[in-house]
């Protein structure tokens, strides 16, 4: 548990040392502020519309902005995960500084869960961005609490997933880059894999659906903790971060 | 303290590492020799765990390397090739995170710190960021990284590459000053460094282990037969140099009289003795006696360079005549 901390600090220090983490945080920052004020606007101008057109719709705001935002916040993630795990070992297996590690007095699995969880903590950084921007609604209006407390929490296990799948990709390659480009285009693809349903619904097509990503955010989007989606978030992440232990250990026996 | 039993390392094409059996006694600095290539990095890697074996057996300090890893981690300070730092550190703070790391407690991490600041004499950059530090002080600060858990064994991969000749000395005396508490393996294609800091050689080429024993032995194994300079004054030409060939090849003792250089009045040569034969005496008294002056007379000795190329070459040249239509690496 020691060495896990360390690592994790390690890497949390690293991440902002350098211009990752602000360059991560920033982009965020700014395409979720942009989204965040058009969504704002519209709504604030469908309710003038409608006091002056004299209806009565039902105006609510977790289901006309809240829910919509932390959905294309998701959305986002896709881009972020590569940014902040493609250095994770890449790096390491450059520099040589993995030497360090793997013959320090340390479990492998305390090096992968540590460098994780120091990925996991930037990337609950970036979500808090947005909360700043949450916070305005609950300062001006009064959106229910619950089901934000709920889509923030599919995030970061949606965002954990991601994160134990880029950590698994960055253990293949010395080389930043491809680690980057590569984890991108997976997160990508159990992005997509939820299309399939749209074109086809036969077995497979519900077996590729429930493997995406995105399928087992909609619940979280909705405020509705679903044991079943939990579940899948929790195995992805322990699925990911298994094959990273053995893509390690093959490294000592190919390096 | 470190035994090594048949190891063997292949990787998919090649055999980096072929049987190769040593062990090393407590306290001692060993150097392990050989050219680039020989598997000197990958036997270093196999100690510390880096590298599982293919075949054969390793341990440190009574564990296996591969059975119990983690307790042979904690007693090894390794050092490699390239220092393994973090550019964006500072010095103070990668050696905490590097102690820390070995099982340091933090109580003592600062004592510790000091202590190998002082030791590696890197107290002049200890708040610098690591990107900023030229090499010598890398590898000064890498090998502070090896020795602060204070492990039993330390190993060094080419400790001294890259250094400047005042950086060079001031890591032998480092390594020396270590070498009671520790046991220190060391790497090196650099032939005097062996003669300098360390007590055996162990000396690989291709992968096979060549030669194990001290430096002393190894000099004295393979000279067997004595080789002295000698340099007659001639001035003006007198006395003439085939004359002087002659007599010192009818010196007792004496096998073979080679003519070095004859220039401004001095003549060169190198003779040597039969097995087992000290020449030296009577080769002064029949100069002396022949009523020419003798400059100089001093014994050659076999230099470990000549010792490595007699070793590896005629390995090398066993090997292929032995591997038949093999194609050497």
């Amino acid at each position: 548990m020691k060495n896990i901390l360390l690592i994790c600090r390690k890497e949390l220090r690293s991440y902002f040392a350098s211009p990752i983490a602000y360059a991560v945080m920033s982009i965020f920052g700014l395409i979720f502020g942009w989204v965040f004020f058009n969504a704002s606007r519209d709504f604030m101008r469908f309710g003038f519309q409608a006091q002056v057109m004299g209806q009565q719709t039902p105006m609510d705001v977790n289901d006309q902005v809240i829910r919509p935002l932390l959905g294309f916040a998701s959305t986002i993630t896709l881009f972020l995960v590569p940014m902040i795990t493609m250095r994770l070992f890449a790096e390491e297996k450059r520099t040589g500084t993995i030497e360090l590690l793997l013959t320090s007095p340390v479990k492998d699995v305390e090096i992968i869960l540590g460098k994780w969880a120091g990925a996991l903590l930037l990337y609950l950084c970036v979500l808090a961005m947005s909360m700043l921007n949450v916070a305005l609604l609950f300062a001006w209006g009064k959106p229910d609490l619950k089901p934000v407390l709920v889509a923030y929490l599919g995030l970061a296990l949606q965002g954990g997933c991601l994160l134990a799948v880029g950590t698994l990709i960055s253990t293949m390659t010395r080389n930043q880059i491809i680690a980057g480009i590569s984890t991108f285009f997976v997160c990508l693809l159990l992005w997509l894999l939820s299309w399939f349903t749209a074109y086809d619904s036969g077995a497979m097509a519900l077996v590729l659906n429930y493997l995406s990503i995105v399928t087992h955010f909609e619940n979280f989007a909705k405020g509705v903790v679903s044991m079943k989606d939990v579940v899948f978030y929790v195995s992805m992440i322990f699925f990911a971060l298994f094959l990273t232990s053995r893509s390690l250990e093959s490294l000592r026996w190919r390096a | 303290m470190i035994k090594v039993e048949g190891l063997t390392k292949r990787y998919a094409r090649t055999v980096a590492v072929d049987n190769i059996s040593f062990e090393v006694e407590k306290g001692q600095i060993v150097g392990f020799l050989g050219p680039n290539g020989a598997g000197k990095t990958t036997t270093m890697r196999v100690l510390t765990c880096f590298l599982p074996p293919t075949a054969g057996k390793a341990s440190v300090a009574g564990f296996d390397v591969t059975e119990q890893p983690l307790e042979v981690k904690k007693r090894i300070g390794y050092l490699p090739e390239t220092p393994p730092l973090y550019p964006e550190m500072e010095v103070s703070e990668y050696l905490r995170f590097a102690g820390s790391l070995k099982g340091i407690p933090s109580a003592d991490l600062g004592g510790k710190l000091n202590e190998v600041i002082e030791r590696c004499a890197i107290g002049d950059v200890r708040n610098k960021l690591i990107a900023k530090l030229s090499k010598g002080y890398r590898q000064r600060v890498g090998l502070a990284q090896a020795i602060m858990h204070n492990p039993d064994v330390l190993i060094l991969d080419e400790p001294t590459s890259g250094l400047d000749p005042k950086q060079i000395i001031e890591i032998r005396e480092l390594l020396r000053s270590l070498a009671g508490e520790h046991t220190i393996i060391l790497s090196t294609h650099i032939l005097s460094e062996v003669e300098h800091s360390c007590e055996r050689v162990i000396i690989i080429n291709r992968g096979k282990l060549v030669a194990i024993d001290s430096v002393a032995n190894l000099t004295n194994r393979l000279r067997g037969a004595e080789s002295v300079a000698v340099v007659v004054e001639a001035p003006g030409g007198k006395p003439n140099p085939t004359d002087v060939q002659q007599r010192l090849e009818q010196v007792p003792g004496v096998s073979r009289v080679v003519m070095k250089d004859s220039r401004e009045g001095r003549l060169g040569f190198e003779i040597e003795s039969l097995q087992g034969r000290h020449i030296r005496a009577d080769v002064a008294r029949s100069v002396v006696n022949a009523g020419w002056s003798l400059n100089e007379l001093r014994p050659v000795g076999l230099s470990l360079e000549d010792i490595f190329l007699q070793l590896t070459g005629a390995e090398g040249g066993q090997a292929e005549s032995g591997n038949g239509g093999e194609k050497p690496e």
